[in-house]
């Protein structure tokens, strides 16, 4: 049947062929012609021209030469070189082969060295690290998904959730990656994130892993702030669309490591509930030292703890232990369990490291004197470095740990770096260890001047502080004149 | 090539997957009471702080089967672990402990590849001594005044265990990664990364600001490919030449099991004039005759691989990462690296356990406990894989690598396959989406020298047991059982029947 009709459509085909106008006939032939040509002719190719033979690629690739790995670093360069300190880095310390009394380590509430300051707790730091050490050993072998999670860090969170007076708290096992992986938890592309010039290194790093629009003020200044969240506010409204899914966050410091100087936090809070920007404060330095219970700097002005969205704090400083932790509300804290890079994907917090922190806290609550003494000694030698011709001091008078700048500077950076480096040698000598503030030049955003880094803790006695502070006048005369 | 299950199988998978989409249909009824309190909570008018769809995922799978992960133990990771005991009663979303401890759970997750997660011994007195000396913490940083005696000794040690010039050691593994590429390569440079490298690795590289191209998993002609057309073409646009290229590349993926192929990269590197950049995080230790990882398990020149990175965390039962090169390189990180900088140096009796653990495995400290655990953690691998294949189960990655991921495909599987093997007393970790392919969902199994072939034997019966129940044993190629017996006539009788 089929080839029937196949037969009866051909017939029907060549009858219209007879019977077409010519004129049709001519045009869809002089069409096939035309298309028969296009078929067959050369395409015309845009690559020919630059598409290179394969010798001429093996040329290119024998000529290319790269740079080194690295480039070379000359051998007096001043960072090469570290101090050696033998022993551990207590209250007196034994640096390059010479005894000096420590000016330098940041372990404002002296727990590093525990045993040797009478308090009123029966176990000591080390004790308490010794004992997790002969029950868990020293490593812990996993990431805290895959049984890396103890119960001493479970304690240790419940401790530090219940100190701060917060929901939650996390832990970290290293400092630095404590704000700079929490950061990129929150805010996302597209984010917007107001922070302060003089925010610290793991702070930088972290906006920039999270790739979210980065707007700066000035340091402390809140008119600065809310210039910024104005124009930002005027953006909003041009597209409200967009400003509903933006997410605001401010990022700002307790105590600023590389000024010494207290955030503005009430104000802080008044723009946050105004402009709807969420607050991160990174409570590094004034964790232990600020606050009449050493809560930090929510305490010290008497400002409710949730109405600051994550707290993140090292335990470097004066836990005197390792790691970090952010705390506040579990809506918050909880997301970083799965998005936290440096927590999902690295090995957990050693546990001896986790029982050192927990008696430290013990410590810090069972003497809540020691902050009051650690804020009169800060208040004493701020006072006795005043007056140092050439050097002036750069942070208040409550912060720890502050700096001695150049009041003029040379006009080279290098220069500036190699005069304080003699003040800081010749301390040396004189028995004050001190350091300078290190900071990578080429990547900071905002590099701060070179500075003499002083470091003030309880252990340091009154007269100890008469004798640094006398030490560096002297030194810093001889030098600078 | 990967042994692949039957079609059928992975059809299923997916349909399971699409299951999950069901979930989208539930949430219009169940926007979760916990994200409504905490909206009105944190304030109305604040622009939400999670997108809805970003933890959908999140909400409808992983939250059904949390339990199988951050189990919480209470005894040294060893091979034999106490786990806390946890009940949810609202499906997960909240545990309590019962206060019960399951003691003695065969431990198969934990990375101690060379049984060095003890509590006793000479690692650990040696650590005590250290701790009474130098106390936990630094609280400083290794340009300032935190670098210790003790840190200048380890990384000595490091240097002659890895046969380099130098080394440098960080205190976290991670950070050595993200800390460290961007001291290395800037923009202008070129990074050419697996396509499963960990995501310290990812990090570092986007950290750095170069460019980065991906290359697929230890596929050398993908990699070469690259190569030649990034120095044949240049940079995009510009057409200028890069600077430098860097190859990312792990000695042992940790999700895969694969180990690298190392002697043609370094072929190919030495050809094109591009750096290698070499992770052990895994293979240090484990591979090996000696335990000095993937270049020596190769028989290679370690002064061929110009960066070689690893971490202490897993053969060496501590914590923190080291990188290991040429004087040159060292000394431009000491210089340039943000962790000497910015972050704290390690812990003194952490340092310690290294340096006592490294040396028991060099044979330094007088025994010969070290090419023993070598030794016992080669055979264990073998023998392990070996028995797997033979029960017919899917395992990827090298006969000799001590990582053995065994694969579930289904999703319901991860959960059933992780709460079954706890009730029968063994401690897995199983893997699915995002860690893996979303129908690649597995159970990695990690070997230590410290399991002896009892707890071996003990822990095949119940995957055997298991597999069957759950119908795991995909593979369609059975080996044939070795003959353990030597062959007598006895034998012969018994297979004429």
């Amino acid at each position: 049947m089929a080839t029937a009709t196949e037969q009866w459509v051909l017939v029907e085909m060549v009858q219209a062929l007879y019977e077409a106008p010519a004129y049709h006939l001519i045009l869809e032939g002089i069409l096939i012609l035309w298309i028969i040509r296009l078929l067959f002719s050369k395409t015309y190719k845009l690559q020919e021209r630059s598409d290179l033979t394969v010798k001429e690629k093996e040329e290119l690739i024998e000529e290319w030469q790269p740079e080194p790995l690295v480039p070379p670093v000359p051998k007096d360069h001043p960072a090469l070189n570290y101090n050696i300190v033998s022993g551990p880095p207590s209250h007196k310390t034994v640096v390059n082969g010479k005894e000096c009394i420590n000016f330098a380590s940041f372990n404002f509430l002296g727990l590093l060295d525990n045993p040797r300051v009478k308090y009123n707790s029966c176990t000591s730091i080390k004790a308490a690290a010794l004992a997790s050490l002969k029950k868990y050993g020293v490593g812990t072998c996993g990431p805290r998904g895959f049984y890396g999670t103890f119960d001493v860090h479970l304690d240790l969170e419940d401790r530090l959730a219940k100190f701060m007076k917060t929901e939650e708290a996390i832990i970290y096992s290293y400092g630095f990656a404590t704000i700079a992986s929490a950061i990129p938890a929150y805010s996302k592309r597209g984010d917007i994130v107001f922070v302060d010039r003089a925010a610290c290194f793991a702070i930088q790093k972290g906006l920039q892993a999270s790739r979210s629009d980065i707007k700066l003020f000035k340091h402390n200044d809140m008119a600065d702030l809310e210039r910024l969240l104005k124009e930002q506010e005027i953006e909003d409204q041009k597209n409200p669309r967009k400003a509903r899914v933006t997410r605001r966050f401010i990022v700002v410091e307790g105590l600023y490591m590389n000024t010494g100087t207290i955030c503005p936090l009430p104000e802080l809070v008044k723009l946050k509930y105004k402009y709807k920007a969420r607050i991160f404060l990174e409570e590094s330095l004034s964790f232990g030292v600020l606050g009449e219970h050493g809560r930090g700097v929510t305490e010290h002005y008497g400002i409710n703890i949730d109405d600051i969205d994550l707290i993140s704090a090292n335990m470097e400083n004066a836990l005197a232990s390792i790691g970090g932790f952010c705390c506040g509300r579990s809506f918050v804290i909880d997301h970083q369990r799965l998005s936290g890079q440096g927590y999902c994907f690295s090995a957990s917090l050693p546990p001896l490291l986790a029982a050192a922190a927990i008696e430290a806290l013990n410590i810090m609550e069972e003497n809540p004197g020691i902050f009051a003494v650690l804020k009169e000694k800060c208040g004493q030698i701020h006072k006795a470095l005043q007056g140092i011709s050439g050097l002036k001091v750069v942070g208040e008078s409550l912060s720890p740990a502050f700096h001695l700048q150049l009041e003029e500077s040379t006009g080279s950076r290098e220069q500036d770096v190699r005069l304080l480096q003699e003040i800081v040698d010749q301390c040396m000598n004189r028995s004050i260890a001190l350091t300078q503030a290190r900071y990578l030049e080429k990547e900071e955003k905002c590099l701060p001047p070179p500075s003499i880094r002083v470091v003030v803790t309880v252990e340091q006695t009154e007269e100890e502080l008469e004798r640094a502070a006398s030490t560096i006048k002297e030194v810093a005369q001889a030098v600078l004149l | 090539m990967r042994p692949e299950p039957g079609g059928c199988c992975c059809r299923r998978t997916v349909r399971a997957n699409g299951c999950v989409a069901n979930g989208e249909v539930r949430n219009g009824y169940v926007r979760s009471s916990a994200a409504a309190a905490a909206a009105a909570a944190a304030g109305q008018d604040f622009v939400s702080l999670y997108q809805d769809f970003e933890n959908f995922y999140t909400r409808n799978l992983y939250m059904r089967i949390r339990d199988n992960w951050n189990r919480p133990i209470c005894s040294v990771p060893g091979a034999r672990v106490d786990i806390m005991e946890r009940q949810s009663h609202d499906y997960n979303w909240s545990f309590k402990y019962t206060g019960n401890i399951i003691k003695g759970v065969i431990n198969m997750g934990s990375y101690n590849y060379l049984g060095f997660a003890r509590n006793t011994g000479s690692c650990q007195e040696a650590a005590a001594k250290v701790l009474e000396e130098y106390g936990a913490g630094v609280c400083s940083t290794r340009q300032e005044i935190g670098n210790l005696d003790k840190h200048e000794e380890l990384e000595e040690l490091v240097a002659r265990f890895l046969g380099v010039e130098a080394a440098m050691a960080y205190g976290m593994g991670f950070a050595t990664n993200s800390m460290n590429i961007p001291a290395l390569v800037g923009k202008g440079c070129l990074i050419l990364s697996d396509e499963l490298n960990h995501a310290s690795l990812v990090l570092g590289a986007r950290l750095s600001g170069a460019t980065i191209r991906i290359f697929k998993h230890n596929n050398m002609q993908s990699l070469e490919k690259l190569l030649k057309d990034a120095i044949v073409y240049g940079q995009p646009r510009t057409r200028r030449p890069w600077k430098k290229i860097l190859i990312l590349v792990e000695g042992i993926y940790s999700m895969e099991g694969s180990i690298v192929r190392l002697p043609e990269v370094i072929a190919l590197k030495k050809k094109y004039k591009a750096y290698l950049y070499l992770d052990e995080a895994h293979s240090i230790g484990a591979l090996g005759p000696t335990g000095r990882g993937v270049v020596e398990y190769f028989g290679l020149d370690p002064e061929d691989v110009d960066v070689m990175m690893g971490t202490f965390t897993k053969s060496f039962g501590a914590s923190g990462g080291y990188i290991g090169g040429k004087k040159e390189l060292i000394d431009y990180l000491r210089t340039h690296s943000h962790s000497a900088v910015y972050a704290t140096s390690l812990s003194p009796p952490v340092v310690e356990q290294i340096i006592t653990s490294m040396k028991c495995i060099m044979g330094q400290d007088g025994t010969s406990l070290g090419k023993e655990c070598v030794q016992q953690l080669a055979e264990n691998t073998r023998y392990f894989r070996r028995r797997l294949k033979e029960m017919g189960f899917i395992i990827y990655g090298n006969e000799d690598s001590p990582v053995v991921p065994l694969m579930l495909y289904m999703p319901a599987k991860i959960g059933a396959f992780g709460r079954e093997m706890l009730k029968r007393n063994i401690g897995v970790v199983v893997v699915g989406f995002p860690a893996t392919p979303i129908i690649e969902s597995r159970a990695r199994f990690c070997l230590s020298a410290a399991h002896t072939k009892e707890i071996l034997d003990t822990a095949l019966k119940e995957i055997d047991e298991v597999g069957d129940l759950l119908q795991l044993k995909y593979s369609r190629h059975r080996l044939v059982p070795l003959l353990d017996r030597p062959f007598d006539e006895t034998t012969y009788e018994e297979t004429e029947d």
